[in-house]
Formats: structure tokens, C-alpha cells, sequence
């Protein structure tokens, strides 16, 4: 015991002397929950457009109105023609571009419809589709409210829609799990593969072997300090989550942490994998990007949601740890689920665990017996 | 020669790996306090015995005994030897002294046992101001003294270097080679292998090796003497070069 725990301190060191592995372990995750959930939003806020006022009633300065009023736009325009549109939208300070026809007004009344045109830049998809969606919501509003007034008595169905776990439809309710984790694949399985392949490369390995520590004990030595750092990390994450977006643990906080201690224990046995697979740092960050980071980063369903995915890609993410954490995480931190709701997710994770240890164990051991070279 | 003490015991040595023969029904003895040096060309099977007898790799077949263990008991064996190998073995981000209490604890020396000694030591090799350095801050021969002085930190019974002194200029060279007489000195078996044949005739044995084989064993002089050379260098060029034409 003695003996492992001179190694431990040793790697503790390795750790705290170089501050670039301080700051990919607590700088990054801080900064990308900082820009992920400021920077990067998929709600809208203040997208600007224009406004093209043929009719110029009552009707088109209401709907006016109520578009500036909310907070999602900001009228930057009132456009005079047609041909404004086109330099309008070059300038790239607009967004979409809102046409009134010129018998507004009147064709509502008379005949009970009206077409408003929404033009938006199909440039950006995602902010196109979310113009339109927010334009049309308040437009729709407006006839409704219309309609009533109209139609007293008549019986309306009116929508109320009501955002269950994630009521504003806030960004940051998806990033903050996914940052987790992401943050936590890339630390344990990039980290403990390049701290283990650096001591393969260095030659210490060899000396290590040579001593009295066990093989277990060096690999448990090396990827130890890492399993603590990361569970700090998650702590701190959560509690930024928390400071700076107001974003509980709705569920059981235990759970959370004991389902996080798993899902580290799966990176850090992918990386001890990587490492036994590798002779050089730079092919263990190779495999560990390309094939892990990656993948996690598109087909998690952290950024894309799988349901939109081509089924071929479904079965592709499903081998993928953090797919299945993200649920996990996910259910419990803003859904507060409990166990009985995750433990398929679990499962998974543990036989994935299983498999990797299971599999690293079998190759270390084949390296000693009958050594390369 | 014959009433000393023997810490390696060699018998009929047999490793295989598949139908490759690395090593060859080897037998040796290293006494102790000898300075044994091993050579032979690359891929002569220098590397396979030595990761044998350090508990790293197990014969196919034969007896080898290492400070009076069994080779079927490797994690007793390596608690009583020290390695160092020609790819340099200390953290280099880590200082002098933290070195020392790594490799002290490892092999299970307490704080209290490694204070003193690395004070001895850190005097002795005169850089007692440079306990708090890191090692990449030490020029590469000093580094290579100092990995050599950690591997016998722990007084083992039996210090295994694989090609010590590659790649360090002829002054550390010397240097080296008087630290490794007067680790000798001490009673710690010196397990040498090297590809320098001038430092051949520093050893108080050698054995060389040629493809999986022992060819020559006896003190340097002996063997320049029966086979007539003047150095040992003529000598391995002689009886170690590996058969490309069938005589």
C-alpha cells in the first residue's frame, strides 16, 4: 500500500505541475459551459428584421407592434419596395423580412383572410426556421385574438402550450448535461491514455514494470488521481450550472453522482484500452479525438437529436457511451427521474465498463507474458 | 572464484516464442559483488534473458534462480533487484529529490529511511543544492549519473543496466563507470549489458552472446588470451559475427 501510494503522489504531481493539464481539466469545462450556454443559444433573441408595409391600416401596425413588442425582434427596417428587400438582407443585419399586402386590412374583413409573406435568410437554416416559427406564433396569436372578437359566442379551441421540465425553452437545460458530458469522456479517456502511453514513451514504463508494483497497481496508480479530479470537476460544473444559470439538480444528487463515477470509470477504462493499443502520445490523442470525441460530439444527441438521424446512425451512437449518459444525466437533472427510470441506461453503461476493463486487463496481461520486442 | 557466493543461476535456459528460439539452453553464474558484462549483437537475445531474469518475461524452459528466488516468483524477485535501461528513467517534471522518494517508495522505503540516504546521496554525487531542481533542467550526463544512483537507492542485492551508456559523452562515460565499481564495491552485483566494447574490459566477467546462444564466457583477459586478440573488440568481430555465409 505504501508503495502504490508514493506512485499516486507521484502522478499528483505530474498533474499539478503542468499547467496545461490543469486548464484542459477545470479551464475548458468552465469556458465551454460559459460559451455554450451564453454564446451559443437555439432560442432567439433580438433577430433583426424588416418590415415591407404595403397597407399600411390598422391591422399592419398592430402585427407591427406585437412583433417589436416581443423580445425576439427588432425591427431594423421599414422598407419602402420590394427592391429594398435583396440590399436589406446583403447588409446581414436582418433576418427575414415581414411583407403586409397592400389590402390588408380590408380583405380580412371582407373575406375573412389576409396572406402575410415572411421572408427569411435561408443562409442560416436553424435561425431561418426558428424566424419563421416565432413569426408565424405571433402572427397567429393576433388572428386568434381576432377571431374572438369577431366571433363572440362561437366556440374557439384555443392552444396552450406549456414546455414541460424546460418551461422558457432555455439552451442551456441541453448544453449543461451535454458539456458534462463530453468534459468528462475527453479528461478520462484522452488524459488517462496519454498519461499512461507518455510513461510507454519515456521508457518509465519499463522501470515501473521492473519494480515491485504490481501491473494493476501502476495502471490504478496512473488513472486514480484522474477518477478524483473528474468527479471535482463535475462538482464544479454543477455548481456553476447553478450560480450562473440558476440550473438545480432536480433529481437526487446522489444518483447523479453515483451514475457520474460510472460513467468515468467507462472513460477511464477506454483510455487505459487506447493506451495498451498505442506506443505514441500522439496516435492515443488521435484515437481519442477522432474516434471518441467526435462521434460524441455529433451523434450523442447532445447537439442533433438522434430521432431526426437517418436510422443508420441511430444504431452507430448506440455504441457510444455518451449517448447513453446524456439520457441518463439528462433524466435526473432536469427531469429528476429516478432510478427505476434510468437503469436500462445503466445497464448499458456498466456492460460497456465490464467489456473494456475486461478487454485492457487480457491485452496488458498478453504484454508482459510474452513481451514485444 | 568457486567459494563465492552465487546471486544468479543460470541452467538450461530456454525461451521460445513460437517456432524463434531466442534463447538457447543458456547456463551461467553471477557471483556476488561481480560486475558481469553481457554482450552480443542486436537480436542476439541480450534483451529476452534480461527481461527473464528481471521477472518480466518467463523462461519456456530451464532453472533460473535470481538472488535465490525461483524465476516462478517474479514479484519476489523484482523487490531485490534495481533496472535502469539506456531510455532515460526519471520523471522529468518532477524535482531531484521527489525522484528519489518515488523510486524509494515504490520499493517500500519509508520517508524516515529515505531522508538520510538521499542527503548522503545528493552530497555524494556533490549536487546537494540541486535536490530541489527538475531533472530536465539537469544537463543529460548528470542525468544519467543520478538514474543510475536512484536504481541502487534501495540497496538491492542486484542492479540490471540494459545499455547504460548509450549516447553519453566519454567523460560521463568514465564517471559512470566509477560509480558502477564502487556500487560494486558495496556488495551490489552489477548486471551489465553494452554495446561499447572498451567497456568490456572494465568487467570482471563477460559473456557473449550470439544468436540465442552463449559463445564465450571468462574474464576479459582470459578470453583475449585463448582467442589470440588484443581487444575485445577484435574478439566479437571474431567469434560474434552473425553467420551470413556457411563456412
Amino acid at each position: 500500500m505504501k508503495r502504490f501510494m508514493a506512485f499516486v503522489k507521484k502522478e499528483f504531481l505530474h498533474i499539478f505541475r503542468d499547467y496545461r493539464t490543469l486548464i484542459i481539466l477545470f479551464g475548458i469545462p468552465a469556458a465551454q459551459i460559459l460559451i455554450f450556454g451564453y454564446a451559443v443559444r437555439t432560442d432567439l433573441t433580438n433577430a433583426g428584421i424588416a418590415i415591407l408595409d404595403n397597407a399600411r391600416d390598422e391591422v399592419s401596425a398592430e402585427l407591427t407592434h406585437k412583433l417589436e413588442a416581443s423580445e425576439f425582434f427588432e425591427v431594423k427596417y421599414n422598407l419602402g419596395s420590394y427592391e429594398e428587400i435583396d440590399p436589406a438582407f446583403k447588409q446581414g443585419k436582418i433576418k427575414a423580412a415581414i411583407i403586409f399586402p397592400a389590402n390588408l386590412g380590408t380583405s380580412l374583413a371582407r373575406e375573412g383572410n389576409a396572406t402575410v409573406s415572411i421572408i427569411a435568410d435561408g443562409s442560416e437554416p436553424n435561425t431561418a426556421s426558428l424566424v419563421t416559427a416565432y413569426t408565424t406564433a405571433i402572427i397567429n396569436d393576433y388572428s386568434a385574438q381576432l377571431t374572438r372578437q369577431v366571433s363572440q359566442g362561437m366556440p374557439v379551441i384555443n392552444q396552450e402550450v406549456r414546455m414541460y421540465f424546460n418551461p422558457n425553452l432555455e439552451s442551456y437545460y441541453m448544453f449543461v448535461p451535454g458539456v458534462i458530458t463530453l468534459i468528462l469522456i475527453l479528461i478520462t479517456a484522452l488524459m488517462t491514455s496519454v498519461t499512461i502511453v507518455r510513461e510507454k514513451e519515456f521508457g518509465t514504463m519499463e522501470v515501473l514494470l521492473v519494480s515491485p508494483l504490481k501491473p494493476w497497481q501502476i495502471i490504478i496508480g496512473k488513472v486514480a488521481p484522474y477518477f478524483f479530479l473528474s468527479l471535482v470537476n463535475v462538482i464544479v460544473i454543477l455548481l456553476m450550472a447553478w450560480f450562473v444559470f440558476g440550473l438545480p439538480v432536480k433529481g437526487s444528487i446522489a444518483l447523479l453522482i453515483a451514475e457520474t463515477m460510472l460513467y468515468i470509470l467507462l472513460g477511464l477504462s477506454i483510455g487505459i484500452f487506447v493506451s495498451s493499443s498505442v506506443q505514441k502520445m500522439e496516435n492515443a490523442i488521435f484515437i481519442s479525438f477522432l474516434a471518441l470525441m467526435l462521434p460524441s460530439l455529433l451523434l450523442s444527441g447532445f447537439i442533433f437529436p438522434i430521432e431526426n438521424m437517418p436510422k443508420i446512425y441511430d444504431y452507430v451512437s448506440m455504441i457510444l457511451p455518451p449517448r447513453w449518459f446524456v439520457e441518463i444525466i439528462r433524466s435526473i437533472m432536469i427531469k429528476g427521474a429516478g432510478f427505476a427510470y434510468i437503469w436500462k441506461e445503466t445497464l448499458i453503461l456498466v456492460i460497456m465498463t465490464v467489456f473494456f476493463m475486461a478487454l485492457s486487463a487480457r491485452k496488458f496481461n498478453v504484454r508482459l507474458g510474452e513481451g514485444e520486442k | 572464484m568457486m567459494e563465492k557466493e552465487k546471486v544468479i543461476e543460470v541452467k538450461e535456459l530456454v525461451k521460445r516464442f513460437g517456432s524463434f528460439v531466442a534463447n538457447d539452453h543458456l547456463s551461467f553464474d553471477v557471483y556476488k559483488g561481480e560486475i558481469f558484462g553481457f554482450l552480443g549483437a542486436n537480436g542476439a537475445g541480450k534483451t529476452t534473458a534480461i527481461r527473464i531474469l528481471c521477472g518480466l518475461s518467463r523462461p519456456s524452459s530451464g532453472k533460473v534462480t535470481v538472488a535465490g528466488i525461483d524465476a516462478s516468483r517474479p514479484e519476489e524477485i523484482k523487490k531485490r533487484i534495481g533496472y535502469m535501461s539506456q531510455r532515460f528513467s526519471l520523471y522529468e517534471d518532477l524535482t531531484v529529490s521527489e525522484n528519489i522518494e518515488l523510486y524509494g517508495g515504490i520499493y517500500g522505503m519509508t520517508m524516515k529511511e529515505i531522508r538520510p540516504r538521499r542527503e548522503q546521496l545528493l552530497t555524494r554525487l556533490s549536487f546537494i543544492q540541486q535536490g530541489d531542481m527538475l531533472i530536465k533542467s539537469l544537463p543529460l550526463g548528470l542525468r544519467q549519473k543520478l538514474a543510475f544512483a536512484v536504481a541502487v537507492f534501495h540497496d538491492p542485492e542486484i542492479v540490471f543496466l540494459d545499455e547504460p551508456t548509450s549516447g553519453v559523452d566519454p567523460i560521463t562515460r568514465r564517471q559512470f563507470w566509477e560509480m558502477i565499481y564502487e556500487t560494486a564495491s558495496r556488495g551490489i552485483t552489477v548486471f551489465v549489458t553494452t554495446h561499447y566494447m572498451d567497456e568490456a574490459e572494465y568487467c570482471d566477467r563477460i559473456t557473449i552472446m550470439n544468436e540465442g546462444k552463449i559463445v564465450a564466457l571468462d574474464t576479459p583477459a582470459a578470453l583475449r588470451e585463448k582467442y589470440g586478440t588484443q581487444t575485445i573488440e577484435e574478439l566479437f568481430v571474431k567469434i560474434a559475427r552473425p553467420k551470413t555465409v556457411t563456412s
